[in-house]
């Protein structure tokens, strides 16, 4: 049956059984000498959703992904895709999966349409149809003004989009995704978020990987929350918040510059440092009780910081994933740190 | 939102494109994917010229101070040294030719790239057949300056540009045969450095242990031996009796089995560690 039959199924029950899973993993793990990286993980993406595998680095989230991925091999356990055994046809697994790398996976010394040349007429696509894809791709992504410079000149932006760019190339039914946004600025990660969206609705199936509790918020209709290897938690966004319970005063300043002036007064009202949200002008504030919000905001008309929009939430996934594991996600906010190799 | 994905594309459907999966590989495809990773190492080698500095200065370089320092010794003088010398410089040449194989390929691998190479549905023999086969040029380039030298330094060889291009070709195809060596411990090896120093230790026996400098005659009993089962050895005398001779001896015979026995070795070999790789 098709997928886009379905829809997103966001948070729902599973419509079909799980015998229409996009990925099904069972048991799966996988040592390197002693260190047991992935350590037994049940997963089950189904169609048209945006899967989202949370956990600090060296969680297991990309050798993970390598598995199932054929990368890497299973060293026990079993995973499906879309009802195909991945460790028995690799091949086929092959083309029915496009992987974007944590390292963006593209030739430096190509220029970015001889890249996207190279993966089409590899995968057997004819010559000119390769050539209109390349096009269609480059425009697609923005690319079309560096289309004839190589690759070695791009920025970090630029060429997580030539990746993502070459991993659509055959327009694969799922995507893998690591870490698609370590390392950009807030600017270009916005824009691939809104590129990871516009994925689902043309009938794909995402599973991604991210360090970035905000980003499995802002993305995924589903997350499972790995850590040392083994998964601690899994469900909507939502169900994973309830789960901690208290809320959250989400501000959003109408001059980012007062955000140091907006983070003064918070401290000085509840004793307590705001999260300041990578989106520019964003706070966010942990309240042990909603109606504290009041005094946040009156305190903050007196000082003069002006806000252009307000929420009380339930918390981010910051403060689930602490609740979570007991300890706070060790690379948080770090940015590019596994990217500068 | 903006949506960069063209919304009148059709949607994907999971269940055709299973059904639409093909299962295995066809030897048609392998070698359009081969060609294909040539073209890409065609591509590097033309953005990165540096590359060609070993095939162009080896042979020249290689050919005249070989000659001036054991012309005298072995032949009497250079002249009749060269006849000698320039069969036994264009198997040198053309081995330290796929040396470079391969250590490029080991350095090529640890870039994403190979990542991609590794998720995308091809043979996987072909990222490793592709440079090599892109690297025929190399040893093209190799080989045609080895004799051009040995031309300008006064050799005249008696079998005529025939024979010359036969001992040429020859030398091409025992230099991509032998490349499967090199590839395969690249494949092994932790670095490139690694590569480089694992593939000097089997190149300089290889090399200096035949028949490429000195008459067999005049080696201890022992060495005689070796040199003799050398596919070095087998290459150079070949080359040598077509460059000088025009003659299609047994020993053109001997090389192409030699060569077919490393590459049915090497080969698998090669691809089954680069798959163990990942």
């Amino acid at each position: 049956m098709s997928i886009t039959e379905l829809g997103r199924t966001g948070g729902g029950p599973a419509p079909n059984g799980d015998t229409d899973l996009a990925v099904r993993a069972e048991g799966l793990m996988k040592t390197f000498g002693e260190h047991r990286a992935v350590d037994g993980i049940d997963l089950h993406v189904r169609p048209g959703e945006i899967f989202g595998i949370l956990g600090p680095n060296g969680a297991g989230k990309t050798t993970m992904l390598r598995m199932l991925a054929t990368l890497l091999k299973i060293d026990a356990g079993r995973a499906e895709i879309f009802g195909v055994d991945v460790a028995g046809n690799p091949h086929v697994i092959r083309q029915l999966v496009g992987v974007t790398g944590q390292y963006a996976s593209v030739d430096e010394n190509l220029t970015a349409r001889e890249n996207l040349w190279l993966f089409s007429r590899l995968q057997g696509i004819a010559a000119p149809r390769a050539r209109r894809i390349g096009t269609e791709l480059l425009g697609q992504f923005g690319l079309e003004e560096a289309a004839d410079k190589p690759v070695a000149q791009f920025s970090g932006g630029m060429r997580r989009r030539l990746d993502l760019a070459a991993s659509l190339i055959t327009r694969p039914p799922l995507i893998f995704l690591d870490e698609p946004t370590t390392g950009l600025d807030p600017r270009t990660r916005g824009q691939m978020w809104d590129t990871i969206r516009s994925l689902v609705t043309d009938g794909c199936t995402v599973l991604l990987t991210t360090q970035y509790l905000d980003e499995a918020d802002q993305l995924a209709d589903r997350v499972a929350v790995i850590d040392h290897g083994r998964k601690v938690a899994e469900g909507t966004p939502d169900e994973l918040k309830t789960a901690v319970g208290d809320s959250t005063l989400q501000l959003l300043l109408a001059e980012p510059g007062e955000v140091l002036a907006a983070v003064e007064v918070v401290r000085r009202v509840l004793g307590s440092d705001p999260v300041i949200s990578p989106e520019r002008g964003r706070l966010n504030v942990a309240l042990d009780q909603a109606d504290l919000a009041a005094d946040v905001l009156i305190a903050l008309r007196t000082a003069g910081v002006s806000i252009s929009s307000v929420s009380v939430a339930k918390p981010s996934l910051d403060e689930v994933f602490l609740a979570l594991t007991g300890h706070e996600t060790d690379e948080h906010d770090e940015t590019g740190t596994e990217e500068n190799r | 939102m903006s949506t960069l994905i063209a919304p009148a594309r059709e949607t994907v459907t999971a269940a055709d494109r299973v059904a639409a999966a093909r299962r295995r590989i066809s030897m048609a495809e392998t070698l359009g994917q081969t060609l294909m990773m040539a073209w890409r190492a065609l591509k590097k080698m033309r953005r990165n010229p540096e590359q060609f500095f070993d095939v162009a200065l080896q042979p020249i370089l290689f050919t005249a101070m070989f000659a001036f320092i054991f012309g005298g010794a072995i032949a009497g003088d250079v002249q009749s040294y060269l006849p000698l010398m320039i069969p036994g410089i264009l198997a040198q040449t053309v081995l330290t030719t796929c040396m470079a194989t391969g250590t490029q390929l080991r350095e090529d691998m640890e870039k994403g790239v190979f990542d991609r190479f590794k998720s995308l549905p091809i043979a996987r023999i072909a990222p490793l057949a592709g440079p090599m086969v892109a690297d025929l040029l190399r040893y093209t380039i190799a080989a045609t300056l080895t004799f051009g030298m040995g031309l300008v330094m006064g050799y005249r060889p008696g079998g005529g540009a025939g024979g010359v291009l036969a001992a040429i070709l020859l030398a091409i195809f025992t230099g991509w045969s032998l490349a499967w060596v090199f590839t395969w411990v690249g494949t092994i090896a932790r670095s490139a450095q690694a590569v480089q120093g694992i593939s000097m230790m089997i190149l300089f026996p290889l090399t200096f242990l035949s028949n490429a400098f000195v008459p067999v005659d005049t080696l201890p009993g022992w060495l005689a031996a070796f040199v003799r089962v050398n596919p070095v050895s087998h290459l150079v005398t070949a080359a040598r009796d077509l460059a000088n001779r025009a003659v299609v001896s047994g020993e053109v015979a001997w090389t192409i089995l030699a060569c077919l026995i490393v590459m049915a070795i090497f080969a698998p070999l090669s691809v089954r560690s680069y798959k163990r790789h990942m």
